[in-house]
């Protein structure tokens, strides 16, 4: 049986409420949710394909730009992008676009097409380090150039933070291994627990390459010292990929647990505490509503999922078994005694231990490219945007990096 | 809740209101009419009455619907014929309604394949208690060549039938016609001559609606094979209302009773047929689609129209557009109609541009920044498509300019 945590939000569309929703698409001329997605999918495109029933058609639009075009059409925060700017808000709501492209990507798994061809072999081996959604499609525009690609995954499986980060109930593993395996069969070859930096060198992988892209992500939460030796407290990320490994089956399931952070991450966990049973969950935010990190649709889901969240409030002090919250600007405090806490306060990158150069988080990069003509990254530890819309772009832009830098070495040959 | 009378005279025969159930699958037996009665349609042309020797033998599946985007029947396709019931059964059925709904007006269809049937058979059905009867000289789906569309296209086997139909009865006659014909009038007029009193358009359209692309064989498919057959629905209302008019602007017709048919689903639908000369107004597709209930809304819907315009009697609409449908050759060619936008209802999405410029004369330009369109009367013609494709409506008729050097005052010309 499904469990509450495993079963898909979002609506699932049959071909004729599909239909339904592409009919109330305008159709426009030099539309702007074309204009507004960062990894340049082309929704107006593939709308008016199946308002003409070319629901193929529909899927080489979505597929060809975008190898994770059903992951995205599942967890892109479609509101702050092509919905932003769709005509039809002058007349009701913005069209549906992740729902559709939901749809479309899910009947190409279900017609078994096989839009993405690897290109002819040009001899040259790229190496990837991890696994998550700019790797992948990296990976996939390699092979569409000709590139042999390995990928070095230190986890079981393949897909970084899309198997490890978010819920089930958001991208169910069944559709994160449908896209992979697609990818899989262009020829990436994937190594999965191979560590970079223990099992093999960095040097290693730089001989035996003719490039190496990292893109080992935000692998390590960030704690607060307030916590340090509390018992009660455990990372989001960790809980996370804990519930997430155990298909929403864990034990000691507390009766209150408080989230701090107020982005995508605590949303998740709040969220993913609600659906495992937990009767109280309180999420407290540094940031008030007006400057919510979280997009719409994961704050939406978290108060729908009937999670309390109190904005403005930082972690002050611990007085026995209460924490005790102050807001930032109000005088206003509350005091709470959870029997789990978990911490949502960012991500940090460890790509330093690879020796790449960091600033902060990030690598000290130029589209992709760093001072070391055979390194590139890609990836949250790229500068931009940490979502997975932006991974698929900066994926994109990694493909290209190395392909112009490596033509250009041949040229030179 | 309004109510207004919705009676009307038609051919001698006074309906409560002007709504029947046209002869076809919805009125196939007592309880179906009965029902239609009890839910307020004004009468019932009960489904053709064939003779006895001629035996119906109907295909499984006989349906189809066309599509558009998400609607479903845009159009239906029928492949069923005459009543399959024997004749007994349909008499009997005549005879019960006529005595327990004694106020409604019962129609009978029939059809022969030759004089003698059509006498009999109109004699049958007089003395079931019918009120009238209606001619089927139009179905486009029968088994036999001498019955249905084929005969109807034949004036003189019609006038014939017609005289042959007289002979049996002296009730009321409706010819309905086929629509699978050029021109209509020569068939109605030698109905009219042959006795009948007025014409029931139109039937259904031959049709194939879609295939099945895998197999290459039409829809529905019967044992791998399928036929062409009537098309009916919305989509077919506008060549209803077509051969309407044709009717009564032909010499010497312009007062023809007319019972229309053809795609009527709501009161709009019954008002441009009533506007175009329909006395009484028949439905199928809309009632296989959605069931009796919807001559609620036909019913409320024309009398609010009614009262609108100012009108108590049914009858005083009748006819009342023929007039302004004439020859393209003697319409008012001299001035242009511009767009007229209006830009804070404007949401943007540039289909008035993509149509003109790929469907009329390049004369709307767009500003992309603004994301708005603006029109260069240099280059408009005034033909108004971006008004149809515009989804907010926000273009208008706008300013009239006469062409150059033709007479006419802007101001007094009704656009």
């Amino acid at each position: 049986m499904t469990t509450d945590y495993e079963e898909e939000i979002g609506t699932t569309y049959t071909i004729s409420t599909v239909m339904e929703e592409a009919e109330r698409c305008l159709l426009c001329h030099d539309a702007p949710c074309s204009r507004a997605c960062p990894a340049a999918t082309d929704p107006a495109r593939f709308i008016r394909s199946v308002r003409f029933r070319n629901i193929k058609g529909a899927a080489e639009t979505i597929r060809e730009n975008n190898s994770l075009g059903g992951v995205c059409a599942r967890v892109c925060p479609t509101e702050r992008y092509c919905q932003s700017g769709c005509s039809r808000c002058g007349i009701d709501r913005p069209i549906d676009i992740g729902g559709i492209q939901r749809f479309v990507t899910d009947m190409e798994h279900r017609l078994e097409m096989e839009i993405l061809q690897p290109g002819e072999p040009n001899g040259l081996n790229v190496a990837i380090v991890g696994s998550g959604p700019s790797a992948l499609q990296a990976a996939a525009s390699l092979r569409r150039l000709g590139y042999a690609v390995t990928i070095y995954e230190k986890q079981e499986k393949p897909g970084g933070y899309l198997r490890y980060g978010i819920p089930a109930y958001r991208l169910p593993d069944n559709v994160l291994d449908a896209e992979i395996a697609t990818i899989e069969r262009l020829g990436v070859n994937f190594l999965c627990k191979v560590t970079v930096g223990k099992d093999v060198t960095m040097e290693s992988l730089k001989k035996d390459n003719d490039a190496v892209l990292v893109a080992t992500g935000f692998d390590e939460a960030r704690t607060l010292p307030l916590f340090d030796g509390d018992k009660r407290a455990e990372t989001a990320v960790s809980f996370l990929a804990r519930v997430r490994e155990n298909k929403g089956k864990i034990e000691n399931i507390p009766g209150h647990a408080v989230v701090i952070g107020g982005g995508d991450v605590a949303m998740d966990a709040a969220t993913t505490l609600k659906k495992l049973g937990v009767k109280r969950v309180t999420d407290l935010a540094y940031e008030e509503f007006s400057e919510f990190l979280a997009s719409e649709k994961e704050l939406e889901g978290a108060r729908k999922a009937g999670v309390t969240i109190m904005d403005g409030y930082v972690p002050a002090a611990i007085d026995g078994d209460i924490v005790i919250f102050r807001h930032r600007h109000i005088p206003a405090e509350i005091r709470l005694s959870p029997d789990k806490i978990l911490l949502a306060v960012g991500q940090k990158s460890d790509a330093g231990a690879l020796g790449i150069a960091m600033n902060g988080n990030e690598a000290v990069s130029q589209d992709c490219r760093t001072a070391d003509a055979k390194v590139f990254v890609t990836g949250d530890i790229a500068p931009g945007d940490k979502t997975v819309v932006w991974a698929v772009r900066k994926g994109k832009i990694a493909a290209q990096a190395i392909h112009s830098s490596l033509e250009k070495g041949r040229s030179r040959q | 809740m309004i109510n207004k009378d919705l009676s009307i005279d038609f051919l001698g025969v006074r309906f409560e209101n002007p709504f029947c159930l046209s002869s076809s699958p919805v009125g196939n037996c007592y309880d179906m009419c009965a029902k239609s009665y009890d839910v307020g349609w004004g009468g019932v042309v009960f489904k053709t009455i064939g003779p006895a020797h001629f035996i119906i033998d109907e295909v499984s599946p006989r349906f189809d619907q066309l599509q558009k985007e998400a609607t479903p029947f845009v159009g239906f396709k029928n492949m069923e014929q005459i009543a399959e019931h024997p004749l007994e059964e349909n008499l009997a059925d005549l005879r019960r309604l006529k005595k327990n709904y004694p106020h409604k007006v019962l129609i009978a269809s029939i059809m022969g394949s030759n004089e003698k049937d059509w006498t009999e058979l109109a004699a049958l059905v007089t003395e079931a208690g019918a009120d009238m009867i209606e001619m089927n000289l139009s179905c486009p789906q029968m088994t036999s060549h001498a019955m249905g569309s084929d005969v109807g296209t034949n004036p003189e086997l019609c006038r014939a039938y017609c005289e042959a139909v007289k002979r049996g009865s002296k009730l009321p006659l409706l010819a309905k016609m086929t629509p699978n014909i050029t021109d209509m009038v020569p068939v109605a007029r030698a109905c009219m001559a042959g006795g009948a009193d007025g014409i029931a358009a139109i039937n259904t359209i031959k049709s194939i609606v879609d295939l099945d692309l895998q197999r290459k064989i039409g829809l529905p498919i019967i044992d791998g094979k399928s036929s062409i057959s009537g098309y009916s629905g919305k989509a077919v209302k506008p060549v209803a209302l077509r051969f309407l008019q044709q009717l009564r602007s032909a010499e010497g017709m312009s007062n023809l009773p007319i019972s229309g048919i053809g795609g009527i689903e709501t009161w709009q639908d019954a008002a441009e047929f009533i506007l175009l000369g329909a006395s009484t107004l028949q439905v199928t597709t809309a009632i296989m689609q959605y069931g009796y209930r919807i001559v609620e809304d036909l019913k409320n819907g024309l009398m609010h129209y009614m009262d609108e315009q100012g009108v108590d009697r049914l009858a005083d609409l009748v006819g009342l557009a023929n007039p302004n449908i004439i020859p393209a050759e003697d319409l008012n060619r001299n001035y242009i109609v511009y767009p007229h936008i209006e830009e804070e209802n404007c949401i943007g999405c540039g289909r008035c541009y993509i149509s003109c410029y790929d469907g009329a004369h390049q004369a709307m330009e767009w500003n992309e920044e603004r994301r708005r369109p603006d029109c260069n009367k240099e280059k408009c013609v005034g033909c108004l498509l971006c008004a149809l494709v515009c989804p907010v409506k926000a273009i208008t008729r706008g300013e009239v300019v006469m062409k150059a050097g033709r007479p006419g005052n802007p101001e007094k010309i009704m656009i």
